[in-house]
């Protein structure tokens, strides 16, 4: 078998295999110093509890592209696992006697084998099947598991959850991580060691057979493989690393409670790496940076942001379903051609003129929700840095004329957009 | 005896109003193999259109028009949103209505708040049907009985009994045949969805004033008719009406008799640890039925697709 491999190196299809099991380390020398800096460079305590939330979530969004986008399997339950690995490190923090022999870095491990644990029992039933029974199997167990957290008090803690004191832990070469600056590094470093285990796991034989089953699971039957057992391993696997984004969140916030295993909390890691994009290693890491960052940042700005959210979730779907990735990753044979710049004006000229657009119809849609909501006598209203009175037509035409403007600018222009695009993508003519 | 009686109407009326939803949500399931994760949506849309009619004309039109602007909606919704995502595949589908699922409750919160609804019953229905030994039964209860069992009856006519309904059941096995039969499938899919979700719309209008028109209605409701439909067993309508009213009268059953777990552990000759605030097994002695009375159709669907995969009446797997 392998020597047919390796039997012609000189083909290029085949030297291309054989390098894409090399891992390509620039991006993750790059990543690795770009976590060491970050703190150096945004230094408020805000920065780096956002930094810490990203962190958190990349690992979990990671651990459910190993289901979604690499196995194919769609959980609308995978908070779970998170969830209880995330319970079972705060039982261990605030048992004293045990974690005071337990320097905290250790401590994701547990929530690992918790997460893998649960994972291993469930997985046993719900991988049977792929597609709408794995999603309302882990939807039904998702629910089940998040309705017994107010059952089980002994456990999950009731209604305010539990909580701990993660600097009781044995100090780890003097750091008591008292300070978030340390709690930081320690994020960071899992953060970097999951990502890399994660990304190895997918060059696997066992990653690979995993992309097989997802698929055409009858052909990898047909080669001796049993996509069961292949989507168990995913599964298990998956469980084991969002474990340790759970037992991150319990030593970052110090608190557990059911909004870490709820069907919310589910929904949004399925957005966060939907969004991202599941067919790229990167994509879910995409996704977890720009959705803390639009969270953060736009629900200061507006009640209305999951609103916003919604609909760039739906026009994700919709238009591009390999999300934020997917995106970038189409530009790059035109980048390969050095065609790259052909694209710049014309996408300049009709993004912008959607942006004017989208933030005029914002603007419209902010003017209605006040117009319905506000108190009744408050017309006063602030939207992009200007006070006025919603109730007069003046913000309404200026709001609607830029609207229609950004739109029409964006639509008369696209078609041009259409002919440099397909310019850039054109294979360079070869003289006859 | 007449405590039953009383729990079986209730029950009766939690199921079948279950049966409403779950029946639209199991047809488009059959037909087009994705599971409408909006579903629940449409039926609180349903409830909230009808509210704002009722307001200006009064329940009856809005039990009228609200079902057919949901319809509508769920009609659209197919031909411009899944049938541009069908060719993505199954998974993506599944997402985009899950998305669509996010959306709407945004969008209800948008234009209604976050405050439940003053939709109430109309005052011509607003009187004791009759009453079981001193439990009396409301006129509307009767009523929503009535518009359930008479929906389930037309559907199941319209579905063996019409011409209309042998080209969708037809549709439904061999969509290609049927196309080259001359007649138009896409259509035919984009009816169904409208009319299942028409149903919802319906539901919606007749639990919202018992149940409440708050933003969180579809979340209440949602999950549990996807576990309805699973353990009926995906794409079986006497799948959805059994495992329906199953649901309604087991959840309604362990809410009505206080069952304690301490009370069955001691007659299966456990004996009660002396210090039980420090047992780790605590909760599990002092759990009673009522408190689980939501959980159960969870650990029933796990159950049945841990031993039965394809659930009560299913035929086939998804």
């Amino acid at each position: 078998m392998s020597d047919q491999i390796t039997s012609e190196p000189t083909k290029p299809a085949q030297r291309m295999r054989a390098g894409s099991m090399v891992l390509p380390l620039a991006p993750w020398l790059i990543a690795a110093v770009a976590l060491v800096v970050l703190p150096f460079i945004f230094t408020n305590n805000s920065a780096i509890t956002i930094m810490n939330q990203m962190a958190i979530t990349i690992i979990f969004a990671l651990a459910y592209n190993m289901l979604l986008g690499q196995g194919g399997m769609l959980s609308f339950g995978h908070a779970v696992y998170a969830g209880v690995g995330g319970f079972a490190c705060m039982h261990i923090i605030n048992a004293e006697d045990f974690f005071a022999g337990l320097p905290l870095p250790l401590l994701p491990i547990f929530g690992g084998l918790f997460g893998m644990g649960l994972a291993t029992i469930v997985g046993s039933f719900s991988t049977r099947k792929a597609g709408t029974v794995f999603a309302m199997i882990s939807l039904g167990v998702g629910e089940l598991i998040a309705a017994c957290s107010v059952i089980i008090v002994a456990f999950f803690g009731g209604e305010e959850g539990i909580s701990g004191d993660r600097t009781y832990g044995l100090p780890f070469f003097g750091v008591e991580f008292l300070q978030q600056i340390e709690v930081y590094y320690l994020i960071a470093a899992w953060l970097m060691i999951s990502a890399i285990l994660m990304y190895l796991y997918s060059r696997t034989p066992m990653g690979r057979m995993a992309n097989a089953v997802r698929d055409n699971p009858e052909r990898a039957e047909f080669l001796g493989y049993s996509a069961r057992w292949v989507r168990f391993y995913s599964f298990v696997a998956s469980g084991f690393f969002a474990g340790i984004a759970g037992a991150l969140f319990a030593i970052n916030y110090e608190i557990l409670t059911e909004e870490n295993l709820n069907t919310t909390q589910s929904g949004i890691i399925l957005l966060v790496t939907f969004l991202g994009g599941v067919g790229f290693f990167f994509g879910p890491i995409l996704g977890a940076i720009v959705f803390t960052l639009v969270q953060t940042v736009l629900s200061l700005q507006t009640e209305l942001w999951a609103f916003y959210l919604g609909i760039i979730f739906v026009a994700t779907v919709m238009f591009f379903p390999g999300g934020l990735a997917g995106l970038l990753m189409m530009h790059v044979p035109a980048w390969r051609m050095g065609k790259i710049g052909h694209l710049a004006w014309p996408y300049l000229k009709t993004l912008g003129g959607g942006l004017i657009g989208s933030l005029g119809a914002a603007a419209l849609i902010e003017m209605v929700f006040h117009l319905r909501h506000a108190s009744i006598g408050d017309h006063e209203m602030t939207l992009f840095w200007t006070t006025f009175d919603s109730h007069t037509v003046l913000p309404w035409i200026i709001a609607g004329v830029t609207t229609l403007i950004g739109f029409g600018i964006c639509r008369a222009t696209a078609p041009a957009l259409v002919e440099a695009w397909n310019e850039a993508n054109a294979a360079p003519k070869v003289a006859p | 005896m007449d405590l039953i009686l009383v729990n079986l109407i209730d029950g009766l009326v939690t199921g079948l109003l279950l049966f409403m939803l779950s029946a639209g949500l199991t047809l488009i399931f059959s037909m087009m193999g994705v599971l409408n994760f909006a579903h629940a949506s449409f039926y609180m849309l349903g409830a909230y259109f009808a509210f704002q009619i009722s307001l200006a004309l009064g329940f009856w039109m809005g039990l009228l028009i609200a079902p057919l602007i949901v319809g509508v909606l769920g009609a659209g919704v197919e031909r411009y949103g899944l049938r541009r995502v069908h060719q993505y595949g199954h998974v993506p589908e599944l997402i985009f209505t899950f998305g669509l699922a996010l959306l709407i409750e945004e969008l209800v919160q948008f234009i209604w708040g976050k405050n439940q609804m003053p939709y109430a019953a109309p005052d011509i229905l607003q009187f004791t049907a009759f009453s079981i030994a001193g439990n009396s039964i409301p006129a509307y209860k009767i009523f929503m009985i009535f518009i359930s069992v008479a929906i389930f009856i037309g559907l199941l006519w319209v579905l063996t009994r019409t011409r209309v309904g042998m080209i969708i059941q037809a549709a439904l096995t061999y969509p290609k045949t049927v196309e080259a039969l001359g007649h138009n499938v896409p259509l035919i899919f984009m009816g169904v969805f409208g009319v299942g979700t028409a149903l919802a719309g319906v539901a919606g209008v007749i639990a919202g004033p018992v149940l409440g028109t708050f933003p969180g209605m579809a979340f209440v409701l949602g999950s549990i008719v996807f576990v309805t439909i699973v353990i009926g067993g995906l794409g079986s309508l006497w799948g959805a009406l059994v495992a329906s009213l199953l649901i309604g009268w087991i959840t309604t059953f362990s809410k009505a008799y206080n069952l304690r777990m301490e009370d069955l552990l001691t007659t299966l000759g456990f004996t009660k640890p002396e210090a039980i605030a420090d047992s780790p097994w605590r909760d599990l002695w002092s759990i009673t039925s009522p408190q689980i009375a939501d959980i159960l159709p969870y650990i029933l669907m796990v159950l049945i697709l841990i031993f039965r995969p394809y659930g009560l009446f299913g035929k086939r797997d998804a």
